[in-house]
């Protein structure tokens, strides 16, 4: 790690102030992209401007089906919600699904979703349930926040306040992990709206980042079941392909990942 | 005192400071006026290193020096070298290329250390390091070994015309060539053997101190052996004189084989505390392990076996290329000739074998011995061909194999090795009971009902240890011998001490060395204290690898305690007036049989250092040294049956069953063992599953973080069937063969053998990942289609 100035921050404004007076700021929210990331040399911020000290970015509220995330919220308060659990255990059980116990404890929602890694479990999620995200300076659609690999509509001196959606009557998540990182190979989290619209997100396959799939949408829209994922042809045209696996592979995961989501939901 | 000593599951006596984090490491060490040392390496695969700007580097901050390698070599300090000569069939020794601590003309591998930076604190060092400037030519890289061959491939060491280092044979190529023509049924393959990277928990450290006022030297490092350490900086790095050079290996993090070589650091680091006045240390990060530390495996070969009509194997020939990475690291020549092609024979009995091995350098990290050492190569190629010829004969892999056994000892194998002893029957017969072979196809069916590919698949090992007849291992080249040596004190009040040339770096010396003591003289073993690691203390070894510890250094030790029992037993029958022929060595006493005169076991001890009492012309003094050289390798040997089902969908691989019958010889600590061959099972499901080393064409690592780079976790793992069916060694006092390596051997075929059955396609290469397993799946549905 390189030497560098660390601020706490108070508040949101006061952390959009100080990450303005750096010459290379940055938030830290949970950390565990960034410092990591720091660690090997490959981050070199001048300035680290950390969220955890602001009052009232944590927590989960439920109303209703209506259900807001405080972008500070870890990993583990969103899996241990009981609340969550009722209305969208899917989202609670994606959560619980990230990394390890130190991982859970100390990632954030908002830190998550504002790195946009294509291998992440909550941008599927949030793509899915047709979230919204709140910053400091406005609201902004899951549809258009996620913008390809590690880049999201922020913008300069944007910072995530907190996720809402509406729970939807069903939803799924599954998700196949990278034997050596346990990243999402590939994820899927399918949602099924109360008026019947289905929305299915995929993770870790993409060659831009989370995306939606049209096919998978269309077949659940018809028939919410398993068999009606598996007769959806998917194309690996546009899916990444690394040390680990192909195209094909992933592809055909997508179609696996759906069919186990849409069981689980 | 049965509860602490031979065969007894004594909790390790280390860990209770490995647990409580009290644990001694190298990086623990704080020395005055410790400077921290910084390596710039090589970010080309391969390039000519036209010059060098330090200028920036050496104004930081904090910075004490920046030190090349034009400066090492001009100091005198010698190039790393290969202590085995191999030679080729045609006679030429090996062509062994330069490798200096620091590169001089060329960089070779990604992680090629060029310049050493001193500095007052590690960040200062890390920080100067990124400001030198090297001026690189890139040159074409090759990565693969089978392509270092090709020609016109680009060349890694001058003195190695086409990348070749040795190109050798073991056996009767004439021979084996009959014996094939006129099999009645013939199986060949291609198999891969995967590159593998170690992984020890602890990264390599080290600390050179020189002290100006002695003209002496302190290393402390990393290292399995600390001796052949001080033997080889000395004598051919000529970084410090032998008697001005002190090497510790304190408590050692693991090893599997990547510690016993001597590294570039470690030279540098000395060179540079005797250039600069500083204590320097230097610990590797995680990246600098993936990228540095020896690399093991990494084979390509061409295998035939030939059968008669009677099942009976009447040849067997083999064609290996092995690839050594950039540069010949200490023993990386016998590990794929040495160390694999005298275990082909198998368990089987096999009257002609012709194994032929090249040796080849890419632009890779040097590989050498890793857990099991050549012999995981050479099971993994006999027990896959073995299975693979079954099933194209029809026959139950089970009964080919036992067909086939080895079944009298000593047997000559044709590939130098003599079997001294086993069962393999035995342990053949204990694994398919534990595992209920029988009821394999009701297990099948059941999974199928799940929408599960169930399969089996065996593994009938064996290897060799206990390294080695120094006499032996001469005459194949090596340039050490592979003795062991110990030296037992007894205090005056009774206490004991076991200075030992093994090393252990988490094999449990400290406790199951202590048993043998405590077992020989009917003591608590709280009395017993297991010293190693100092050659300031220990006066020679030659450390641990290759599941030596038990069969050489502990026979070391029994040589030992059989002098002190014999002055013991002088002493006492001396003092108590009595023949030695009396007296029984129980309870801590040394009595006369039958009687109630007795001397307590202290009271020996006192006797022999008060020296009041003693036979005429005895010496005062209770200590004994001993060198054993052993007689023969020791031959672990057993049989794996792993069971697996496969989810069809994604290729996923579950291990539902692993059951190990193994013949170790003699157990001094069940509870170890069982650590042992766990972990060894564990690491060999990492290499059939999970792991693998991968370069891209260009020579970039591209697994160099656990990020990719997938290690076995306890949830890819089973639990494991430990049983034992043990056959004692002939050559050594207590009849051990070794454990360290086995689970690591027998392991990797007896999964392949079961996902390859389960799945129905046999063409399927290390490590078996669900894609790898998915495509192989699909290809063997695509063939089923076609037909």
């Amino acid at each position: 790690m390189y030497d560098l100035k660390y601020h706490r921050a108070t508040s949101v404004d006061d952390a959009v102030a100080k990450r303005a007076a750096a010459s290379d700021g940055q938030f830290l929210a949970g950390g565990q992209t960034l410092l990591p990331t720091m660690k090997h040399r490959l981050a070199a911020p001048s300035d680290l401007i950390d969220l955890r000290g602001i009052g009232g970015l944590a927590g989960i509220e439920v109303s209703g089906r209506n259900v807001t995330i405080g972008a500070m919220t870890t990993h583990a308060a969103v899996a241990g919600s009981a609340e969550l659990a009722k209305v969208c255990p899917a989202l609670a059980a994606l959560a619980g699904g990230i990394g390890d116990p130190a991982v859970r404890h100390q990632g954030t929602i908002g830190g998550s979703i504002a790195n946009n890694d294509p291998a992440a479990d909550y941008p599927a999620g949030l793509l899915a349930l047709a979230a919204t995200i709140s910053t400091n300076k406005r609201k902004i659609a899951a549809d258009d926040f996620f913008t390809g690999l590690f880049s999201t509509a922020l913008e300069e001196g944007e910072i995530i306040v907190s996720v809402s959606f509406e729970a939807p009557a069903q939803c799924g998540y599954a998700k196949f992990p990278n034997p050596a990182s346990r990243y999402a190979m590939t994820g899927v989290f399918v949602a099924k709206g109360g008026g019947g619209a289905v929305r299915v997100a995929v993770t870790g396959a993409g060659g831009d980042g989370v995306f939606r799939h049209d096919g998978l949408e269309k077949a659940l829209a018809a028939e919410w079941s398993a068999s009606a994922a598996d007769g959806v042809a998917i194309s690996s045209d546009g899916l990444m392909s690394d040390i680990h696996c192909d195209a094909a592979y992933r592809a055909n995961l997508i179609k696996a990942m759906a069919k186990r989501a849409v069981s689980a939901a | 005192m049965t509860e602490q000593g031979i065969g007894a599951r004594v909790l390790r006596k280390e860990d209770k400071r490995f647990i409580t984090g009290k644990g001694r490491y190298t990086d623990d060490i704080r020395n005055e006026r410790q400077a921290y040392a910084a390596f710039v390496r090589s970010p080309h695969a391969h390039a000519r290193v036209k010059g060098i700007d330090s200028a920036e580097a050496e104004k930081m901050d904090g910075v004490i020096a920046v030190l090349n390698g034009k400066q090492l070599t001009g100091d005198g300090i010698g190039n790393l070298i290969c202590g085995w000569g191999v030679s080729s069939k045609d006679g030429s020794p090996m062509n062994m290329g330069a490798w200096s601590a620091l590169a001089t003309d060329k960089v070779r591998y990604v992680g090629d250390a060029v310049v050493l930076v001193v500095a007052e604190t590690q960040a200062a060092a890390r920080a100067a390091a990124e400001a030198v400037i090297v001026d690189y030519e890139e040159l074409p890289a090759v990565v693969h070994a089978v392509d270092a061959l090709k020609k016109g491939a680009p060349q890694v060491h001058d003195n190695a015309p086409g990348n070749l280092i040795f190109d050798w044979g073991l056996g009767d190529e004439a021979a084996a060539d009959k014996a094939l023509k006129g099999a009645a049924h013939v199986t060949e393959m291609e198999i891969v053997n995967n590159r593998l990277s170690p992984n020890p928990m602890e990264p390599r450290s080290a600390i050179a101190t020189y002290d100006e006022a002695e003209d002496h030297y302190t290393l402390h490092t990393t290292s399995q052996n600390p001796h052949v350490a001080r033997l080889v900086l000395s004598a051919f790095y000529q970084v410090a004189p032998e008697h001005k050079l002190r090497v510790i290996a304190p408590d050692v993090g693991g090893g599997f084989g990547s510690k016993i070589y001597i590294y570039p650091e470690e030279i540098a680091c000395l060179w540079a505390s005797m250039k600069t006045r500083r204590s320097v240390k230097w610990t590797s990060s995680r990246s600098e392990a993936f990228m540095t530390d020896a690399h093991g495996r990494d084979h390509v070969t061409t295998a035939r076996i030939g059968f008669d009509a009677n099942n009976r194997i009447v040849g067997f020939k083999i064609d290996t290329v092995a690839n050594l990475g950039a540069y010949m690291s200490l023993f990386s020549s016998a590990v794929p000739t040495y160390l694999y092609a005298t275990l082909l024979s198998g368990q089987y009995d096999i009257a002609n074998i012709y194994c032929n091995v090249r040796t080849v350098y890419t632009n890779t990290v040097p590989v050498d011995a890793y857990r099991g050492a050549g012999r995981p190569e050479a099971c993994f190629l006999v027990e896959r061909i073995m299975e693979t010829a079954a099933r194209e004969m029809g026959v139950d892999p089970a009964e080919l194999r036992r067909a086939n056994f080895v079944k009298s000892f000593p047997h000559q194998t044709p590939v130098i090795m003599a079997y001294d002893a086993g069962d393999f029957a035995g342990n053949l017969d204990q694994a398919l009971e534990a595992a209920d072979y029988k009821g394999f196809p009701a297990r099948r069916a059941e999974a199928a009902k799940r929408g599960k590919l169930r399969g089996i698949g065996l593994a009938s090992y064996i290897e060799a240890c206990g390294i080695a007849p120094s006499a032996a291992v001469g005459s194949l080249g090596a340039g050490v011998g592979l003795w062991e040596s110990a030296e037992v004190r007894v205090n005056p009040v009774g206490t004991i001490e076991v200075l030992t040339g093994s090393h252990s770096h988490g094999q449990g010396h400290e406790t199951t060395f202590a048993q043998v003591v405590a077992d020989r003289f009917d003591l608590p073993i709280e009395n017993i204290q297991i010293v190693h690691g100092d050659t300031d203390k220990v006066q020679f070894g030659m450390g641990t690898y290759g599941s030596r510890s038990g069969p050489v250094g502990l026979s070391a030790i029994v040589k030992a305690l059989d002098k002190v029992e014999a002055k013991v037993r002088k002493i006492a029958a001396h003092v108590l007036e009595v023949s030695e022929d009396d007296l029984v060595i129980e309870n801590g006493q040394v009595k006369v049989a039958g009687t109630d005169r007795a001397m307590a076991w202290h009271e020996v001890g006192l006797a022999a250092y008060t020296a009041h009492n003693l036979p005429a012309g005895m010496e005062p003094g209770l200590k004994e040294g001993a060198f054993y050289d052993p007689t023969n390798f020791t031959f672990p040997a057993g049989t794996y049956v792993c069971e697996v089902e496969v989810d069809p969908e994604t290729g996923t691989t579950e291990i539902v069953q692993f059951v190990a019958s193994d013949d170790f010889g003699t157990i001094i600590n069940p509870m170890i063992v069982e650590g042992q061959v766990h972990g060894g099972i564990a690491q060999g499901v990492g290499q059939a599953m999970l792991e693998n080393v991968v370069y891209d064409a260009d020579g970039q690592l591209l697994s160099a973080s656990y990020m990719d780079y997938a290690m076995p976790r306890a949830d890819d793992l089973p639990s494991f069937a430990i049983h034992h069916h043990s056959t004692k060694s002939p050559s050594n006092p207590l009849g051990l063969k070794g454990c360290g390596e086995a689970g690591a051997i027998g392991s990797p075929p007896a999964i392949i053998n079961a996902i390859t059955d389960a799945i129905g396609n046999n063409d399927l290469d290390m490590p078996a990942t669900p894609p790898r397993v998915w495509a192989a799946l699909n290809a063997a549905s695509a063939k089923i289609a076609a037909e």
